[in-house]
């Protein structure tokens, strides 16, 4: 076995590489392979209609901008690869430290990291700083999330410490799996001495971590370069395709068989023609020696594909994909938004998928760090039945917390927290006064978590906690003068007031899911011993005391005013324990925690004994209550407003979400995707059966008059029609409903017997919210609607566990924000602020659309026009496949003439601007349908085409018949003749686009669409002129026919005559479609005219909603570090 | 289409974080804020055209009642234009030329001529235009359109003797270059057209023809030149080189005059200027204007004298000689004229159309409320 090098790559090519490569890609692509054939094609002399340079000029200009393309993104690469491979770190080599590059490093290394250092391989931790060989690594690049990981080197490399002779002395083998890019498991044994220890995911450090918060460790390397996890895991991404993408292949190919079918009338033209005139024709035109009728057709039937060939048009790709790009630059650059807190604008990572942003259907969004900041703030709290936290005018009515409201001071605390904010004083004055029970309340905050502090210096502490939550309360605790300033596996050291007490912590029974709850056993320098206790009011009623019972009900009747107001709470209570009974239960705890069979059932029911007191088997309730608090979950800036928006544009939108369910909800009513009229069915079932009928209750009362059996309409799609799609139709229901099923019910859901019941029932409800669900459960509800919709869908995200719904959807969205970056590396467009993603889809993604719509049917009609002329020519020169235009032209035409003004359209032009577009989210329904470019419109634009085209040439046709000049000589020659229709195709082309398709004319446009017709005049003298027939005679025959065609009145009359005629039923028909079925754009546009700009939206004040819904506990944390925080004691005791 | 434009103003506010502040302040912590211009943000100044009734409307009628006086403008001066056409190819037993049409080789020396006889109603004033005309010839086939090389007709020594593989078969004949090459050259139109005039007393007067400024000029001074120095001996510098298989002369001896002979001669370089459409007319000679009195051909009768030496039966062709007068739109064609007043009618008819539609329906529902 061979191990790789720690250098990494990610670059395609190097110098000598590059040119061969690059081509090869290039030309695996369909369409530039197809231009390389046409090429071919024109280099044989019989088949050859056109000159060479004619396909190969445009073909190089096409190659020559993707390779630069190609090229500068490679060398961005490179520079990347550099620069992480020459990242330094210290490296143990015979005893000694060395600093290394990093691509030196090789597997068997020992290195030494320091806090902040990135870790540069996957590594075996040896030893550490920390007590009990801990360290704390940060994962951000790995899976995106922020919070400390705790990793644990085995005691036997532990003990080395940094102790180089140990290190450089130590002999072991190492066993394991090979490189696999799973990241949370690992398997493996290490043999020192002969003795077999176990490795697992724990004491590996993946590359890519950042070590925190500990002064040095030593790691072994395991694998390097890309055998590491990361290496393995970045593997290519699917790429994704727009419905534009795959609507143009299939017409690319409708047009490849609309070419062979034309190419094949013309042939059958040609030998018809052959036999009936040419072989007449003979004596001036003799055919070509070894040519019979068959071999000639045969050669007409190609001479055509190269003649015709432009209904393919070589830059269509190439042009979109600019555009693409441009409309991405735009996004980068829009300062809307831009995110001034953080300095991160908005950013199109992808680049090819700007126009599916104006045709989402569903979003599918993450909760934590996404609709919400994942900020807690400690907002209010119930003491022994008084609540604070609200402020209230004189007349007792509530007070809006603004940004301007006065913050309660905390300066009296040297050891606050700056950043807390609160504004109620009397809860501070109650604080000074001394009242015990608010002083017990705090004390139960800085008392009872797990969070670990970190001091830096003195008084500038740092919590370090596992969920935000807890550190809001720490915080608020600390604010108040409870301040918990460090803590040690044995005991907690509390400034109470400026006065420092240090308890003796006992025990922790940390939370679960299960316990809904956590408590600590602390002892206090009195030596009074007390447990206290936090969570779900529900379950600590249960275990309150009976004299309780008044403040119960009134701490309630607070609980369900914060709940209305979408907070977590918790409930808060303590308990005396007596010194006997404590040592009992010690030594108890101390024999379970030390079995080695049903360790942990057996904690369980000690925790359970000692909180509710059951000892002897009589319950005994006497918790006391001391109150509630209320944490408030920070929805980010402008969600209702946006999710109302995007309402509006009938964009349906489901929150997926880790959380759990009475969570969801409240963030569901706190951003008005639930409210109070609305009817919400839960689903919280535990079989499939009960999922099923809930599910179909649901539906029936929804929806009494829909069919039991699901519809589901088969069709088939995609090139070849090789693709089967299903779509269930949406059904409408009246009124409003929602509905939340959790992540276990999903998980019988989205069997496949049982997905169309999902799917129907969720896609008749306003709001969907889907709790509880595992990062594949995401991506699998985004792929049901994707399979069964037919819908453009967006998944928006920000942690890890959103990475899999990202890159399932049609586009990913990742929030730059707190839980790190790997949602936004997988993403496709990114930006800090969800709100964002109204300007996102509303102007952005409308206008892309309609912009990339446009520029396709302008594209396609002007190819088409100018192709069919050379057909409906055919009939006239013998089917022998000769142009109708000069050849310079054929070569200008789609790469110089008509280039630049459809890309300035498919750049600049905008419907309405953006704040009409936010005025009328409805403007955003046309590309949900699909509207502006389809098949449909794709047929229309052909026939508007064969018209012009038709117009193009017998009008010419007609009015040169016979005609001489003013002073008799000819000019119905082939050249003349041949001028004046490219003329007229040329206005026709751009007059179409001047007056009728573009609805924004910046001055680009302007400069563009007349420098075109400029330039065209201008290489038209040119290229007609003496001195270039001079030097290339046999390439510019053309010479005189612009001089002399372009003075004569009636070619300048039939030119105009033809464009006029091209043009007006397009404006008729418009005009006739605007006045007798104006679309919502229009009347849009016209209003629009008549105001100016429009009027701002009234300020509406977020309403307050009076909740009846029971109060709901929430707390977002999962077990954790309850278990290291005291592990040394448990294993003294 | 009404010009608004509109200027907007950067209206949003934008929190001014830390980061934006420290935007002009130092060049370490550069801002990452994008630049506010009207490009970056998409707010240039544009003009935004509606086709409303107020645009649309007028511009129909004006085009249309533009166009009716054009198109009759036209057609009058159209058909003030006096043309004459008659068709000598011979394929009636009875025209004169039938006998020549059957008769026909390439090689014959001896001429074959005939006369056809026609009669002018009416007398044609000023410069008279006489056109030959071909139908069903295929000057635009694409094998036929690039058999020639325009280098060698541009008096290239080089390509004189070694002419362009595009002239095959056409490019050499016995082993010496063909000059003029290619099959366009080949083929060159070579009947030669008389005309003669018959008094009333039966005297026949023939009319003078100028074959000189025929063709473009920038054809004849810059496209086509003769090899060789001016005012050489066009014999020695075509020597070496053949005539084209089927012309009975070589290039040298298309004309005495030396201005208008070789490759410049003008017969040769309209027949060079490839028709666009397979029924074609070529302008053969003009009848100059003698006097200010008299036209310039009287009314009365005249005959045309034909050297048939162009054989188009075998493709059922037909020549013609076509008699026209000129205005300053060229020749004789209605097509223009009648297109330009019907297309004018259908505009008008079609402006008062829209405007009973907009009536109607037009104001109701651009007043409609977009509904939310």
């Amino acid at each position: 076995f061979e191990y790789k090098k720690n250098a990494i790559k990610t670059s395609k090519y190097n110098l000598f590489s590059f040119l061969p490569l690059n081509l090869f890609e290039q030309f695996s692509r369909l369409a530039n392979a197809y231009f390389l054939f046409l090429l071919i094609l024109q280099l044989i002399p019989q088949i050859s209609a056109v000159p060479w340079f004619t396909t190969a000029v445009p073909l190089l200009i096409v190659l020559s901008v993707s390779g630069v393309k190609d090229a500068n993104d490679d060398i961005n690469r490179h520079k990347q690869d550099k620069q992480v491979n020459n990242r330094k770190v210290k490296v143990l080599i015979h005893g000694e430290l060395r600093e290394e590059r990093w691509m030196n490093i090789q597997v068997g290394d020992i290195i030494k990291l320091e806090s902040n250092q990135f870790v540069p391989a996957d590594l075996l931790l040896l030893s550490s700083s920390e007590p009990l060989n801990l360290i704390y690594v940060e994962t951000a690049e790995l899976d995106g999330e922020t919070n400390l990981k705790v990793k644990q080197a085995l005691t036997v490399t532990g003990e080395m410490g940094d102790n180089m002779d140990d290190l450089s002395a130590f002999r072991g083998e190492l066993r394991c799996e090979p490189p696999n890019n799973r990241l949370d498991k690992f398997k493996g044994t290490l043999t020192v001495d002969g003795q077999q220890h176990g490795v697992d995911n724990d004491k590996i450090l993946l590359r890519g971590c950042t070590v925190r918060n500990t002064e040095w460790c030593f790691g072994l390397v395991i694998f390097a370069g890309s055998d590491t996890k990361l290496m393995q895991n970045s593997g290519r991404t699917t790429f994704k395709r727009t419905r534009i993408d795959q609507l143009m292949n299939i017409l690319v190919l409708c047009i490849f068989g609309f070419l062979a079918t034309i190419c094949a009338i013309m042939t059958v033209g040609h030998a018809v023609w052959e036999v009936n005139e040419g072989s007449a024709f003979t004596a001036f035109l003799p055919r070509q020696s070894g040519v019979d009728i068959p071999l000639s057709s045969f050669y007409a039937f190609w001479s055509y594909v190269i003649v015709l060939n432009t209904v393919v048009p070589i830059s269509l790709y190439v042009s979109v994909e600019m555009i693409r790009l441009g409309n991405s630059f735009f996004i980068d650059w829009d300062r809307k938004m831009y995110y001034p807190k953080k300095d991160t604008p908005a950013q199109a990572r992808t680049t090819t998928l700007n126009e599916e942003l104006g045709q989402i259907k569903y979003i599918f969004s993450d909760k934590t760090g996404t609709l919400t900041q994942n900020i807690m703030t400690f907002n209010k709290c119930s003491i022994n039945g008084r609540n604070y936290g609200e402020l209230c005018d004189f007349s007792g009515q509530r007070i809006e917390i603004t940004e301007n409201t006065e913050r309660v001071d905390f300066s009296w605390n040297q050891l606050a927290d700056p950043k807390f904010v609160f504004h109620d004083y009397s809860l501070l004055k109650t604080m000074k006064e001394g009242n015990l029970e608010a002083q017990a309340f705090f004390r139960l905050l800085a008392l009872c978590h797990t969070v670990m502090p970190e001091e830096k210096k003195e008084g500038e502490l740092n919590y370090q906690a596992q969920s935000p939550d807890e550190d809001a309360l720490v915080t608020a605790a600390r604010n108040f003068g409870f301040v918990f300033r460090s803590r040690t596996p044995e005991s907690i050291t509390v400034m109470e007031m400026g006065r420092k007490v240090t308890y003796e912590l006992l025990a922790v029974l940390d939370f679960n899911n299960v316990r809904k709850r956590m408590s600590v056993i602390v002892r206090d320098p009195e030596g009074r011993m007390t447990l206290y206790c936090k969570g779900a009011d529900t379950i600590i009623y249960e275990r309150l005391h009976p004299s309780c019972s008044k403040l119960k009900d009134i701490t309630t009747t607070h609980l369900n005013e914060y709940a209305g107001d979408g907070l977590r709470t918790l409930a808060l209570a303590y308990k005396d324990l007596e010194k006997s009974y404590m040592e009992r239960w010690l030594e108890r705890h101390h024999e379970a925690s030390t079995a080695i069979e049903g360790r942990e059932d057996k904690l369980d029911v000690l925790y359970e004994d000692i909180e509710t007191d059951l000892m002897g088997g009589v319950t005994t309730r006497d918790m006391i209550l001391l109150g509630a608090t209320a944490v408030e979950d920070k929805l980010q800036d402008g969600v209702p407003h946006t999710i109302e928006q995007l309402a509006k544009a009938d964009i349906k939108i489901w929150v997926l979400t880790g959380d759990k369910q009475e969570t969801a909800e409240n963030i569901g009513y706190s951003c008005n995707m639930l409210r109070e009229e609305m009817e919400i069915f839960v689903v919280t079932a535990n079989t499939a059966n009960e999922v099923k009928e809930e599910l179909q209750k649901a539906r029936r009362k929804m929806c009494p008059g829909s069919a039991e059996k699901p519809k589901v309409i088969k069709a088939r799609a995609g090139l070849f029609w090789l693709q089967k799609t299903q779509t269930v139709p949406d059904e409408t229901v009246n009124g409003e409903y929602g509905l939340i099923i959790n992540g276990h019910s999903l998980a019988y859901a989205l069997q496949e017997d049982l997905e169309l019941e999902l799917l129907r029932t969720a896609c008749m409800c306003k709001t969907v919210i889907c709790c509880r669900v595992t990062p594949l459960q995401k991506a699998m509800v985004v792929e049901l609607v994707k399979k069964y919709k037919q819908a453009i869908t967006l998944a928006i995200g920000d942690g890890a566990n959103d990475v899999s719904m990202i890159k399932a959807a049609h586009i990913g969205v990742g929030i730059s924000g707190q839980e790190g970056m790997q949602a936004v590396l997988s993403s496709d467009f990114s930006f800090a602020q969800f709100r964002y993603l109204q300007r996102l889809l509303l102007v952005h993604g409308r206008w892309s659309y309609i912009r990339m719509c446009k520029f396709l049917q302008y594209f396609f009609y002007k190819n088409f026009s100018y192709t069919l002329v050379h057909f409906w020519y055919g009939f006239f020169c013998g089917f022998s496949a000769q142009t109708v235009y000069d050849d310079w032209f054929i070569t200008m035409y789609n790469m110089v003439y008509t280039a630049t003004s459809v890309l300035a359209l498919g750049l600049f032009d905008q419907d309405v601007n953006d704040r009409w577009s936010f005025r009328y989210p409805q403007l955003y329904s046309p590309g949900q349908l699909n509207t502006f470019f389809s098949k449909k419109t794709f047929v229309r634009c052909v026939m508007v085409s064969t018209y012009t085209s038709l117009v193009l040439f017998f009008i010419p046709w007609a009015a040169m018949q016979d005609s001489v000049r003013g002073d008799g000589k000819d000019v119905a020659d082939y050249q003349s003749f041949a001028l004046s229709t490219q003329t007229s195709l040329m206005i026709v082309v751009s007059a179409q686009q001047m007056f009728l398709d573009t609805f924004y004319w910046t001055a680009i446009n302007q400069f563009f669409l007349w420098g075109s017709i400029a330039a065209y005049l201008a290489i038209t003298f040119t290229f007609f002129s003496n001195g270039l027939f001079f030097v290339f005679t046999s390439s510019f025959p053309f010479i005189g026919t612009a001089r002399n065609s372009l003075k004569q009145p009636n070619v300048w009359l039939t030119m105009f005559l033809t464009c006029l005629l091209c043009v007006l039923p397009t404006v008729a028909f418009r005009f006739l479609h605007m006045q007798l079925r104006p679309t919502i754009t229009d009347k849009v546009r016209y209003k629009a005219r008549e105001e100016g700009q429009p009027a701002p939206a009234p300020y509406r004040p977020p309403p307050r909603r009076v909740s009846t819904r029971r109060s709901s506990y929430a707390f977002s944390h999962s077990q954790g570090y309850g278990d290291l925080v005291t592990s040394r004691k448990f294993l003294r005791l | 289409m009404m010009a608004s434009s509109y200027k907007d103003e950067d209206g949003h506010i934008t929190v001014s974080g830390s980061g934006a502040a420290a935007g002009g302040g130092g060049g370490s912590l550069r801002s990452k804020k994008p630049e506010n211009t009207a490009f970056k943000q998409q707010r240039l100044p544009a003009w935004q055209p509606i086709l409303t009734a107020g645009t649309v409307l007028p511009a129909f009628f004006i085009i249309g009642l533009m166009f009716i006086p054009i198109g009759i403008g036209l057609y009058v001066t159209s058909n003030n234009i006096k043309e004459f056409e008659v068709d000598y190819t011979g394929v009636e037993m009875s025209s004169p030329c039938f006998t020549c049409s059957q008769n026909f080789s390439w090689n014959s020396t001896k001429p074959c001529t005939c006369s056809v006889p026609f009669h002018l109603d009416q007398p044609y004033e000023s410069n008279v235009f006489m056109y030959y005309g071909l139908s069903n010839f295929y000057q635009n086939h694409r094998r036929y359109v690039k058999s020639r090389d325009d280098s060698q007709l541009n008096g290239n020594e080089e390509s004189l003797r070694k002419p362009s593989k595009e002239c095959e078969p056409y490019a050499k004949h016995n082993n010496k270059p063909i000059a003029p090459c290619g099959a366009i050259a080949n083929s060159m139109f070579n009947d030669s057209l008389e005309l003669i005039y018959i008094d009333p007393n039966g005297t026949k007067v023939q009319i003078p023809l100028t074959a000189t400024g025929i063709a473009w000029w920038t054809d004849k001074h810059v496209k086509f030149r003769n090899p060789g120095a001016e005012n050489t001996n066009l014999t020695v510098v075509f020597q070496g080189t053949t005539r084209p298989v089927n012309w009975r002369r070589p290039v040298f001896q298309l004309d005495s005059d030396p201005d208008n002979n070789g490759f410049i001669n003008e017969d040769f370089i309209v027949w060079m200027r490839t028709a666009a459409l397979p029924t074609f007319r070529k302008l053969y000679r003009i009848i100059q204007r003698r006097s200010n009195v008299h036209p310039t051909l009287p009314r009365g009768n005249y005959s045309l004298e034909v050297v048939y030496n162009y054989p188009v039966r075998s493709f059922e062709g037909r020549k013609r000689m076509i008699l026209s007068t000129i205005s300053w739109m060229g020749g004789k064609n209605p097509f223009l004229g009648i297109a330009y007043v019907s297309v004018g009618s259908v505009c008008f008819l079609l402006g008062v159309l829209l405007l009973i539609i907009h009536h109607k329906y037009g104001n109701r529902n651009n007043a409609a409320e977009i509904s939310h």
